[in-house]
């Protein structure tokens, strides 16, 4: 006989089943492809959380793309990309430990640090369990012989600084240059090469020695002094993008009327946002990062990333390249999958197209200049300038 | 000079109203509240959203910070700090508890509200450049507003009734209590006024110096600073306290240039040898 109870519990039992099948063709579906472990270490939480935020996010929006589209063949396999993040809070000790977590897990390739110190402290960890990382830092030791597992994931403030500088004292008279920095390993370092390169081209440096805390909010009473000395050239060495607002506005409200630059990725939106007009002529590098060099994989990467976290950011410019080349690497040495020795060698001949710039632009390792070996990504020098809310390009140069 | 005199005014306002929020916490219910940068971050972004982004007006979006931060205040004594307070006999259990919400402020912030720098319109323009000195007119707003609420907060406690309640509570809690003042409301009312300064500051502040995720933890440590150089508790050392660093801060940066980053080393050395000496502050015992 049928009744009440007796239809729903019919009709209950359908939709376990019903669901049941359901769950099983996605994970039968999904069980096609292997799954493929890259990690990300770096800092996505505190006062420098952008840098790693767009890091991760550029990873993460680009392996659910490739993931949509069928995932990554490598060799035989068709691979699903899956990104392990750890935040190492930008401490050495805890970027220490999420090396360590990846060396567990069995990840050969990591994306990160982003700070120096926390760079070189992984190298130990990196090296004896045969993972390849990406830093975001420039000490060059990481990449020197006897070093061999970092690859640098940008263009260094030591390649770039020098034809920033150069670029602005013949095209805009640039005589006299001023330098301040925030009191932490990475600005100071690049603060000095910047002084080094600024000396070669023989700039006269006003100011060399102007530091402020990482965590300062009025830079007012830092300014005040170097304004005063009227410099052509005002760069801000090393600037983390929540800072360089502040920076830039604080200079122009005590009146100072020059340039002002620096060597790190900025973000548009928070330029605007913080500076306003004040920002406008403020020149930074980014990668891929204007409409005239952008090609539409690129643009659609914009679209994916924005959709799926809200909010572009612009440090992806460059952000987005590192995950590109460790998948493109191992589409041409398949054995490289488990095999860091085999990445290495692969790494000196590596040529593939670079999807993300319009033209025949290539993805290759470069560094043998800067380096003594090629343990750099080729990735666009594209020196921009600050204009009504959106980047233009000013020059784009290349390292070797 | 003048123009380093008048950066340090500014900036001794502006940390001043900072501490005020700390100060009062801690005199009421002798809780350092960790949390303290993370309510000023929040009431930073309410008034971002409030004022930058839903284009509402600026002194709404104010009102929106203070009275949001006056809510969670509130609600963090009644089910946090008083449970807390009641339950344990170990004083560093409230400092826990504190150090433990302002994680958990740092990380919904985080979530909510993403990691990038955030600024809203200026909200007077212009810049005053005279008998050399040069001042955007948004910062002289910012720093009038600030003495006026300092003013009205410290106004407010001498003459009004929860003030002088609170003051009793802050004197001598059980002595309040058989005096008839509710220890609980007023307990609430403090640590609702605290987090709503700490809102309505970094509501104001946001449109000089933004706001970002990160930066709770660092302001929480110079409103310490400037609370231990005044006095624990005392509602004018924490105003003469911020007056004081935002003072040393200005010359030590002008007058150390040359030397690096060596002006906090010397702000942290001078402190610890007045501490050495003054370990109660300025102003020595709390209220009273």
């Amino acid at each position: 006989m049928i009744n009440r109870r007796s239809t729903l519990k019919s009709m209950a039992l359908g939709a376990v089943s019903a669901l049941a099948i359901a769950a099983v063709g996605i994970s039968s579906a999904q069980a096609e492809n292997k799954e493929l472990k890259i990690g990300f270490v770096g800092v996505t939480s505190g006062p420098a959380a952008a840098w790693g935020t767009s890091n991760v996010r550029s990873m993460q929006a680009r392996a659910a793309w490739l993931n949509e589209t069928g995932g990554v063949k490598i060799g035989n396999d068709t691979y699903n990309i899956n990104i392990v993040t750890f935040d190492d809070q930008k401490d050495p000790k805890r970027a220490i430990a999420g090396m360590e977590k990846m060396a567990q897990e069995g990840i050969h390739y990591v994306v990160g640090p982003n700070v120096d110190d926390g760079a070189a402290a992984v190298r130990p960890v990196a090296e004896a369990n045969g993972i390849i990382y990406f830093p975001y830092a420039f000490p060059k030791a990481l990449y020197q012989k006897p070093a061999s597992n970092a690859v640098l994931g940008m263009i260094a403030n030591y390649q770039s600084g020098p034809a920033i500088y150069k670029y602005l004292k013949e095209n805009k008279g640039v005589k006299k240059i001023a330098f301040v920095a925030a009191n932490e390993s990475d600005p100071l370092s690049q603060r000095d090469s910047g002084v080094e390169a600024a000396k070669a081209l023989g700039l006269e440096i006003v100011a060399q020695n102007d530091t402020y805390q990482n965590d300062t909010r009025d830079f007012t009473p830092v300014l005040t002094p170097i304004v005063a000395l009227k410099p052509d050239l005002l760069v801000l060495s090393g600037v983390a993008p929540a800072n360089a607002p502040l920076l830039i506005r604080a200079a122009r409200e005590l009146g100072y009327e020059g340039l002002i630059s620096t060597e790190t990725a900025q973000d548009a939106k928070v330029l605007e946002e913080g500076a306003g007009e004040y920002a406008n002529g403020f020149i930074s590098v980014g990668g891929a990062s204007t409409p005239e060099i952008a090609s539409d994989q690129m643009k659609e990467f914009v679209t994916r990333y924005t959709k799926m976290f809200g909010e572009y950011n612009d440090e992806s410019n460059t952000k987005v390249y590192a995950l590109e080349y460790i998948l493109d690497t191992l589409k041409a040495d398949p054995a490289a999958i488990n095999d860091v020795a085999e990445f290495k060698k692969t790494m000196d001949t590596f040529a593939a197209p670079n999807p993300f710039l319009k033209g025949d632009a290539k993805l290759s390792y470069v560094g043998a200049t800067s380096f003594g070996q090629k343990r750099q990504l080729s990735v666009p020098m594209v020196v921009n300038e600050y204009k009504d809310g959106a980047f233009q390009t000013l020059f784009v140069g290349s390292v070797d | 000079m003048e123009q380093v005199i008048a950066n340090g005014l500014y900036l001794g306002a502006q940390y001043a109203l900072i501490a005020l929020g700390l100060t009062l916490i801690f005199a009421l219910m002798n809780v350092l509240n960790f949390a303290h940068g993370q309510m000023y971050v929040l009431g930073g972004f309410i008034t971002y959203t409030v004022y930058g982004q839903l284009g509402l007006p600026f002194v709404l979006a104010l009102l929106a910070s203070g009275v949001t931060l006056a809510v969670i205040g509130a609600l963090m004594e009644k089910f946090l700090f008083r449970t807390v307070i009641r339950r344990s006999h170990r004083e560093e259990s409230t400092m826990l508890l504190a150090a433990a919400t302002a994680f958990f402020f740092d990380a919904v912030i985080l979530l909510i509200f993403g990691e990038k720098q955030r600024g809203v319109p200026k909200i007077v323009k212009g810049v005053f450049n005279d008998a050399g000195i040069i001042m955007p007119y948004d910062r002289l707003v910012v720093g009038a507003l600030a003495i006026i609420f300092i003013a009205a907060f410290v106004l407010y406690m001498q003459y009004s009734r929860v003030g002088r309640a609170m003051r009793a509570l802050a004197q001598d809690r059980v002595a309040a209590q058989l005096m008839g003042v509710r220890v609980d409301r007023y307990s609430m009312i403090g640590f609702a006024m605290g987090a709503m300064l700490a809102g309505v500051v970094g509501g104001l502040l946001v449109t000089i110096t933004g706001v970002n995720s990160g930066i709770g933890g660092p302001i929480s440590i110079k409103a310490f600073l400037m609370v231990m150089i005044g006095g624990a508790g005392v509602v004018g050392g924490a105003i003469a306290g911020g007056f004081i660093l935002g003072m040393m801060e200005s010359v030590g940066l002008t007058v150390l240039r040359e030397y690096g980053d060596v002006t906090y080393l010397v702000i942290f050395a001078a402190l610890m040898v007045f501490l050495s000496v003054r370990p109660n502050g300025l102003m020595g015992k709390p209220w009273g």
